[in-house]
């Protein structure tokens, strides 16, 4: 009976939480926006300073069809390199953890990456695979996801207990066994986790790449342009439409941890 | 009394699979025909033989056991107690084959330990219950059946059954952090007798239980056991737990680990594991045995005199 009361009792904490997790960050924000609209319309911060979102909503509304191509450019390039990078930081850590050798290998490599600044790799590759061509900023948001991934499900794969595998052992599993009934389902929560962090990553690469030149027409060049043609409120408008697109990603990699880990109580590795 | 529930629990099992009678029958005639010791004639479940285990360590050779000699027969059942150190739990993982011995051989129904952990002839159950967290706790009990290829449908059948007879029916679909530490080792004994093993290896099952769940469930092995009619070898540092539930019980010490004594149980007028219930505990005869276990633990060996024992070293 107590384990039905507190099952019942996890259950509805995690479903609050995850309200809470929508409502209370959205309450900020109208908030911030009330005293963002009273600031210029009744105090009078100038209107070349700051925008009062009115305007920034006015825009918006006024170059929908643009925004929606911004969009749909940057969110592209963020999507292709978000699932390459992810796919190969999958396989990359399933051969470090399976040889060591690899993992030896691989380290410096990859600590190399993980400290490379994207505004350093943006325009060496934009020249590399030249002007007109989204490759080289799907390649900074690939390699911006890669780490996270392959961190995480390096650790992952190195989760098993030895109680686990000893039953493994136990019972006579075969490798392949191993791996589709313990190695992977550990592993499970760790390669989302960092897919998740990754895909946020793979947004912010794809973006600031674009301001290194490259095609035009991504948020990133779109946002550069207004503000440089003093059209702050159409720059602001941009960056809402590049948080949208942010919070996709991130939401859609959320839902699918969710949709992987159905029926799972939560708390057993994040 | 435990021979009405044992034949409720055999009635209600061949209701449900008939082809499990067979073992329930031997394992009731077993109990009842021979007064003594649990034996069917001539099978040995486990046979150790001056087994030596060192292991390599950074700071040099730890000889863990010594010169081990120990033969379990079919259907009895056996507790190693010692001290902290003692090798108990490695010797279970020899005859497991989890390690290998320096020196000396297993066997376990007449074959190399090897063999017979990959013909699948022992269940196993270790101190944590070393349950899988993403599967149900029927899908956990499953697991060995589905390792080895039985099909579904006899898979849900046997799981039903086990989870029966470990009481969880109303737990399949839980998740292993949903139930409490006792509940989750029936999970881990309910899956050790998936594949209704003659062996069973227990490595300190009920170690992190509470006293009371602790009792309970060594009432419910003692009843499962006897149901199943398997041997058991049953590793634990708790004296009233090995005179509880044992035939015999293998007195080691530590640093090398050796069998110092071993301890045969007679429990009651007779000594079927059938008759081993909760008023067992509070009998004169199983204090003395829990004396006699404690004297052989602490060196002071009563029965078989002897140079060996007095001191630990």
């Amino acid at each position: 009976m107590s384990t039905v009361a507190a099952t019942g009792r996890g259950r509805m904490s995690l479903r609050t939480e995850s309200t809470l997790r929508v409502v209370a960050p959205i309450t900020v924000g109208l908030i911030v926006l009330g005293i963002w609209q009273f600031l210029v319309s009744v105090v009078g911060v100038s209107d070349y300073l700051l925008p009062s979102p009115a305007s920034i909503v006015e825009e918006f509304i006024a170059y929908w069809p643009s925004i929606v191509q911004a969009t749909l450019i940057t969110g592209t390039n963020a999507l292709v390199g978000l699932v390459f990078g992810s796919i190969l930081g999958i396989a990359l850590a399933a051969l470090a953890a399976r040889w060591k050798v690899i993992d030896r290998m691989s380290a410096p490599v990859v600590a190399a990456l993980a400290v490379v600044p994207i505004v350093a790799l943006a325009p060496v590759l934009n020249s590399m695979f030249g002007a007109d061509s989204q490759f080289g900023r799907q390649a900074i948001a690939g390699i911006a996801s890669f780490v996270p991934v392959f961190l995480n499900t390096l650790r992952g794969f190195r989760q098993t207990t030895p109680v686990h595998r000893d039953l493994m052992k136990a019972y006579a599993a075969n490798s392949s066994q191993v791996l589709r009934t313990l190695t992977l389902p550990t592993a499970r929560p760790f390669i989302l986790t960092g897919i998740r962090i990754a895909s946020s990553l793979a947004v912010i690469s794809a973006l600031v790449a674009e301001y290194f030149g490259g095609p035009r027409g991504g948020l990133g060049a779109l946002i550069s342009t207004s503000a440089a043609s003093s059209a702050y409120a159409r720059a602001w408008a941009y960056v809402v439409a590049s948080i949208v697109l942010g919070l996709i990603f991130y939401l859609a990699t959320l839902g699918l941890e969710r949709l992987v880990q159905r029926g799972r109580p939560a708390g057993v590795a994040r | 009394m435990t021979d009405g529930d044992g034949g409720l629990r055999s009635d209600a099992g061949g209701g449900s699979r008939p082809a499990s009678r067979n073992p329930d029958a031997a394992a009731a005639g077993i109990r009842d025909g021979a007064g003594a010791p649990p034996q069917p004639a001539g099978t040995t479940a486990v046979e150790v033989r001056g087994v030596d285990k060192i292991f390599e360590t950074t700071s040099g050779h730890v000889q863990a056991l010594d010169a081990i000699d120990l033969t379990v027969a079919a259907g009895e059942f056996v507790s190693l107690i010692g001290p902290s150190g003692c090798g108990k739990s490695t010797l279970m993982r020899l005859i497991a084959d989890l390690d290998a011995p320096s020196a000396g051989t297993v066997s376990v129904f007449g074959k190399t330990a090897k063999q017979a952990r990959l013909d699948q002839e022992y269940g196993i159950a270790f101190q944590s219950a070393g349950l899988l967290p993403w599967r149900t706790v029927a899908a956990n009990v499953a697991l060995p059946l589905e390792l080895h290829g039985v099909a579904s449908a006899a898979r849900s059948g046997r799981v039903a059954e086990l989870l029966d007879m470990v009481g969880l029916s109303d737990f399949a679909d839980r998740y292993p952090d949903q139930l409490s530490g006792g509940m989750q080792q029936r999970v881990a004994i309910a899956r050790s007798l998936a594949e209704q093993p003659r062996l069973l290896l227990m490595d300190e099952p009920f170690g992190a239980l509470d006293e009371m769940t602790r009792e309970k469930m060594q009432a419910e092995l003692v009843r499962i056991a006897a149901e199943t009619g398997a041997a058991v070898v049953f590793v634990t540092h708790s004296i009233p737990e090995a005179v509880f539930l044992s035939d015999r019980v293998v007195v080691m010490s530590p640093r090398p680990g050796r069998i110092r004594e071993i301890v045969p149980m007679r429990l009651g007028v007779d000594t079927r594991r059938a008759a081993r219930t909760e008023e067992l505990r509070e009998e004169r005869g199983f204090f003395e045995m829990v004396t006699a276990v404690r004297e052989a633990l602490h060196g002071e060996t009563p029965v078989t005199a002897g140079p060996r024992g007095v001191e630990t070293r």
